[in-house]
């Protein structure tokens, strides 16, 4: 039969108009055009003019628009009326709600500012959120970068002034080698795909080091199985191999890091390990000219990485002394560490041999003429084109920080980093710590904080800790327990509330953070602390106000909640000031705005947060009258300024002759201009200041012109980190301040400057022979979080979890795919379904991470499989590692930083009859239904 | 039953890189996206919220784990599609006519108006590519996006099919493959695509291109060491520092 063709239409319109804002399905801030008809939305796919994505987008993205209909948005604002967990709720009106929340705030401002604990997950408005909380004066605030990947941001920071994603990136254009540990897949999701798609073309070799050969380590194209938490030991292995042949680049350490620097020798002094410093605190090289101690940025000097200098009779050695006595030692031989990684010696060796010669015998020097901060001219810069990447897989570890530490050293080694070919910096950074703030802590009654409460410390007196070394702050960031945890310790904040340790609160206040399921640690029990009684019947915890725009389990849990809108109804700014979005070559931020308005009573967050800090009289939120400063979100991101010409948005401020990027006042139209741009702005770096950043004086005036910081600040790279070596020092005994004597040992044994490698902490609590399994998650390259897994398309694609495990070791517990095992860890219990993978190292089981949920949440029906079969590895992992007889609970969390250490788990399994849905199991939440 | 062109002027098809698929589902979710608002009837979801949600989908990734006999074992990504083959069987055996191959550029296409869903082909594509619209009771599939390739409404830039324009990993590939020119046709010369399962005589326009060879890093002799501890290490330190630009030596 032959038919007529029809008559098609190949050019339908689907849309009227494309609104272009920024996309918040996860975190990587993508461009989007979202196309809309009869004012509705209606398609979502990726800008091509933006720098993050250049017109792709994920399934995720693409999926916003289910997200943005969702059956789980709320609706109005809700005061909690059943006890807390049933859902019970009663809608009341905004005013009501903000004038709540203005009488349990105003009184804590007033007597105790440190009873509110402001937390705020997933935001990506720190920069406002940090400010207000600043301005409230509780000590009391941070984001989820705690329980996230705060190891890979603070070693990133320590060692070299930016870390991966946000910081930096490959040189996708012209690497030829690269290597990717473990990641967290929605973490620079697509500028990842992106580049491995340009490696892929050009045939550049592709190593991924990780347990589970998934995604990325699918395509790989030399997948390596490593031991969970055994990362930091390969990597000083390979270290210890390329010194040993010396395949380092010793000019570039000469010149742009310590690696000359003179380091106190003497055991008996009391700056050992303390850099040799002149009268300014400048630390001292010896200058190879003249044999003599100068300072390491004076003009021309040329540091020496071989002498030694002595004193008033103290020795002084390079760093380049220690390292090499370091690792050069046979424990770090491929030999030595193969078993602990599960790497065989031969393939660490091939891995050494393929760095050494891809970063020097594929070295090329290109044209570029430059000057560095020494003042010293460069015609070239020499390509490496070895470059690496890594985030959550060897962070979320307790040895994590050093682990990314190692990471660093190794391509600083190479002499990769800021050159073509490795590792590139993007706006703001490079930026060394010290030009960062300190942390601060100390809070008065009504007034704000003396500044910003997150920081880099450089040693014990930046502590937050008050004069007889109690924590002041609810999560015990800054102390002793964690000295460096720049980004706060979120998944603590539940558990010390409760505990009242270091002190009471009285207002809980969180945004965006599933704390009452798959954002915590030891979910029930946290539950168990959110609805804890003390003897008068009150909450333990008194009160908790809650901002999220959907339906979750945490919503369940708060006495008063502000509904957000969803993503494509707000405004927001990707600020320069905050988590920027650069580019290697190009300064970038972008806005969100509302392309439909809320067909609810809802309203964004930020706004209601100004709106709050209006009605609490908070400095910096009303004017001198008292009267509110800023209408709205939309208003702060175009007037606030946090210094002289240095606001929210960097593109389309006011100069003296129109518009300029980077520093001017305020100008009204700026949403505009943004809107007009495609919703973002781009700043190109210039020509002679794309390479050698740290060093180069192109760079650092560009810096400085753009409002980054107000001087420039030339540095070098850390590969000792002297700041740690402080903290040692005082757990020698030397110093004011003193670590409590139960940590001392484990200071001195973890906060080493040079990066070490010691096993999980977790691993000298649960016996590796009773726990002979890993057990890690995985996220999911299709979901983010919780959202993604009540997303009516994307839980089509990933709607159930088994526990994936090596079927060697199926067969050893008789287990099939589909059956059911009791997973155990030393505190915990669930029991789930199975299913076999072979592209695994043979001793790890893994899940998807934030896929099981909780029975009547998310406007998910009550037998979906999410909450009947779906399950999360949570319930096994406690936010404190088991009592070891010692009188002391100690936090399962890394020791420098206090990043959850949620990958330290491991587990035993045995085959269980299938008990009909995932244990444990919950009562549903919102049982009367949802509100 | 219904007849196939004899010849088509252009074979417009895709070309899908399994080296360098990472599974993350864009292409999916990009074209139900555009296909639940573009041609025919919009892609339905049965259950959306509940215990077995289940919708079309004219695009999904299948997952398969690989044992070579040596090394490591593997997984490919494997996005499936419909093939628009040249000898459609899902064409001849359609009883109305609605299901049909373009002359002008060989995509295979159903007209929807003239589709009794009686599910036909689907049982006929050996690739399990169409998928019937549960709500409909029409039957889908992919259309190569004939209403964006063609879309004066769209930038020229534009005018490619929605999996192609999204995917991160650039691992879809649009073009003519009868253009032994075209970039398509070059990529298939050069990376060796593939027919899926030729066997069935289907004759794909669509073509794969297989994963490169994996876990082949050389065995390279470790590498030669310059001392054996740290003593040795610091006279070569020396030693080499004095041949550097600025050296003593």
């Amino acid at each position: 039969m032959t038919r007529p063709e029809p008559d098609l239409d190949t050019s339908p319109r689907i849309s009227d108009e494309v609104r272009k804002t920024t996309c918040y399905m996860c975190a990587c801030r993508c461009g989007i055009d979202v196309h809309m008809k009869d004012g509705r939305v209606t398609h979502i796919e990726g800008n091509r003019d933006h720098p993050v994505n250049r017109g792709v987008l994920c399934a995720k993205g693409a999926a916003g628009i289910m997200q943005h209909s969702s059956p789980a948005r709320l609706r109005k604002p809700l005061r909690r009326v059943g006890p807390r967990g049933s859902g019970e709720f009663e809608e009341i009106d905004w005013d009501e709600a903000l004038e709540t929340a203005v009488s349990w705030l105003k009184p804590l401002r007033e007597e105790a500012p440190e009873r509110l604990a402001f937390f705020t997950g997933r935001d990506q408005s720190q920069s406002l959120t940090s400010w207000w909380a600043q301005q409230f004066g509780t000590p009391n605030y941070a984001a989820h970068g705690g329980f996230c990947s705060v190891n890979m941001a603070a070693a990133g920071i320590y060692t070299m002034g930016g870390a991966f994603w946000e910081f930096g990136q490959p040189d996708w254009e012209r690497t030829k080698l690269f290597v990717l540990f473990g990641v967290a897949e929605d973490h620079d999701s697509n500028p990842i795909k992106m580049g491995l798609g340009r490696l892929k073309e050009r045939g550049a070799r592709v190593v991924g080091v990780n347990p589970i050969r998934t995604g990325y380590n699918a395509v790989a194209d030399d997948w390596i199985g490593i031991t969970p938490g055994t990362d930091g030991l390969l990597i000083l292995s390979l270290i210890h191999e390329l010194l040993r042949a010396g395949r380092i680049d010793l000019d570039y350490l000469a010149r742009w890091t310590n690696a000359p620097v003179l380091v106190n020798s003497d055991p008996k002094s009391a700056e050992h390990g303390l850099f040799l410093r002149d009268d300014d605190g400048k630390p001292l090289v010896l200058d190879r000219r003249t044999g003599k101690p100068a300072p390491f940025d004076a003009p021309g000097v040329q540091p020496d990485l071989a002498g030694t200098w002595r004193r008033a009779g103290l020795t002084h050695r390079p760093v380049m002394h220690l390292i090499a006595e370091q690792y050069l030692d046979r424990a770090y031989a491929p030999e030595a560490v193969a078993d602990r990684v599960g790497v065989s010696a031969e393939r660490i060796h091939a891995l050494a041999a393929e760095l050494a010669r891809v970063a020097f015998d594929e070295a090329e020097e290109i044209p570029y003429p430059w000057e560095d901060f020494r003042g010293e001219r460069h015609e070239s810069v020499t390509m490496r084109p070895v470059s690496f990447h890594a985030m959550r897989g060897i962070s979320a570890h307790s040895n994590g920080f050093q682990t990314a530490r190692a990471l660093h050293v190794l391509q600083i080694l190479l002499g990769t980093v800021e050159r073509p070919g490795g590792f590139r910096f993007k706006p703001p950074y490079p930026k060394p710590p010290e030009a960062h703030p300190r942390p601060h802590a100390k809070c008065e009654k009504g007034q704000p904080l003396g500044g910003p409460h997150l920081g880099f410390p450089q040693g014990p007196e930046d502590l937050a800790i008050d004069d007889d070394g109690r924590p002041q702050r609810i999560d015990k960031a800054f102390t002793w327990e964690n000295p460096l945890s720049v980004h706060g310790l979120m998944h603590m904040v539940i558990s010390n509330a409760h505990a009242g340790d270091p002190y009471r609160i009285d207002t809980l206040f969180m945004y965006m953070a599933n704390m009452a399921w798959n954002s915590s640690m030891n979910t029930r029990g946290v539950i168990d602390m959110l609805t804890d009684t003390d003897e008068s019947g009150d909450y333990v915890i008194p009160r908790i106000i809650y901002s999220d725009s959907y339906a979750s389990e945490m919503v369940a849990y708060a006495d008063l909640i502000l509904p957000d809108t969803t993503y494509l109804e707000r405004h927001d700014c990707i600020s320069l000031l905050d988590r920027p979005i650069s580019e290697a070559d190009a300064a970038a931020d972008a806005i969100r705005w509302p392309v439909v308005e809320p067909d609810r009573d809802v309203r964004g967050f930020q706004s209601v947060l100004i709106d709050l800090g209006a009605r609490l009289d908070l400095p910096g939120f009303v004017d001198d009258d008292g009267a509110p400063k800023y209408a709205d979100y939309a208003d702060y991101m175009v007037n606030h300024e946090r210094r002289a010409g240095v606001g929210p948005l960097a593109g389309w401020r006011t100069g003296e002759r129109g518009l300029v990027h980077g520093r001017g006042a305020p100008n009204g139209g700026q949403l505009d201009n943004y809107k007009a741009n495609g919703g973002f702005f781009l700043a190109e770096i210039p020509d002679e200041a794309r390479y050698m950043r740290p060093w180069s004086r192109a760079y650092q005036d560009w810096a400085v012109a753009m409002g980054f910081y107000d001087t420039p600040q030339p540095y070098l790279f850390q590969l000792y980190a002297e700041p740690l070596r402080r903290f040692q020092l005082a757990a020698e005994g030397v110093g004011d301040r003193q670590p409590p004597e139960h940590l001392r040992e484990r200071i001195k044994a973890t906060l080493t400057p040079l990066p070490t490698w010691y096993p999980p902490l977790g691993d000298g609590h649960a016996d590796p022979v009773e726990y002979p399994l890993h057990a890690l998650t995985q996220r999911p390259m299709a979901m983010y979080h919780s959202w993604g897994s009540q997303n009516a398309w994307l839980r089509q694609i990933h709607g159930v979890n088994p526990l994936y495990m090596h079927p060697d070791l199926m067969a050893r517990h008789g287990l099939s795919d589909g059956d059911w095992a009791r997973v155990t860890s030393e505190t915990g219990e669930i029991t789930v379904p199975v299913a076999p993978m072979a592209a695994l190292n043979p001793n790890t089981v893994w899940t998807w991470n934030a896929i099981g949920k909780r029975k009547g949440a998310w406007a998910l029906d009550r037998n979906v499989p999410e909450a009947t079969k779906g399950f999360l590895l949570n319930h096994l992992i406690h936010e404190l590692l088991p009592a070891r007889g010692d009188g002391l609970r100690w936090a399962n969390s890394d020791p420098v930083t206090g990043q959850a250490a949620w990958f330290d788990l491991r587990v035993k399994i045995e085959k269980s009859k299938p008990p009909g849905e995932s244990l444990p199991v919950f009562d549903p939440v919102f049982a009367r239904g949802l509100p | 039953m219904t007849d196939l062109p004899e010849t088509t002027e252009r074979k417009l098809g895709l070309v899908i890189d399994l080296d360098t698929c990472v599974g993350c589902h864009a292409c999916v979710i990009a074209c139900k996206g555009w296909n639940d608002v573009a041609y025919g009837a919009p892609l339905s979801d049965q259950d959306p919220y509940g215990a077995d949600p289940s919708g079309t989908f004219l695009n999904r990734v299948h997952s398969y784990e690989v044992a070579p006999e040596e090394g490591p074992p593997q997984l490919v990504h494997f996005p499936k599609s419909c093939l628009h083959c040249e000898d459609a069987p899902c064409v001849t055996v359609c009883p109305t006519g609605a299901s049909y191959k373009r002359a002008e550029d060989g995509i295979v296409l159903v007209e929807e108006d003239a589709c009794i869903g009686c599910g036909l082909c689907a049982w006929a594509c050996p690739y399990g590519a169409r998928e019937m619209d549960m709500a409909e009771g029409v039957m889908k599939k992919c259309t190569l996006c004939v209403d964006r390739i063609y879309n004066e409404h769209l930038a020229p830039e534009d005018r490619e099919p929605a999996c192609v324009r999204t995917c991160p990993a650039g691992a879809r590939h649009f073009g003519d493959l009868a253009d032994p020119e075209s970039a398509v046709s070059r990529l298939v010369a050069e990376r060796g695509g593939m027919d899926l399962m030729p066997e069935q005589g289907t004759r794909p326009v669509n073509k794969y291109l297989p994963p490169r060879e994996r876990d082949r890093m050389p065995a390279a002799p470790a590498l030669e060491p310059v001392a054996q501890e740290p003593r040795g290490f610091l006279g070569w330190l020396d030693r080499t520092l004095d041949r550097l630009p600025g050296g003593r030596g």
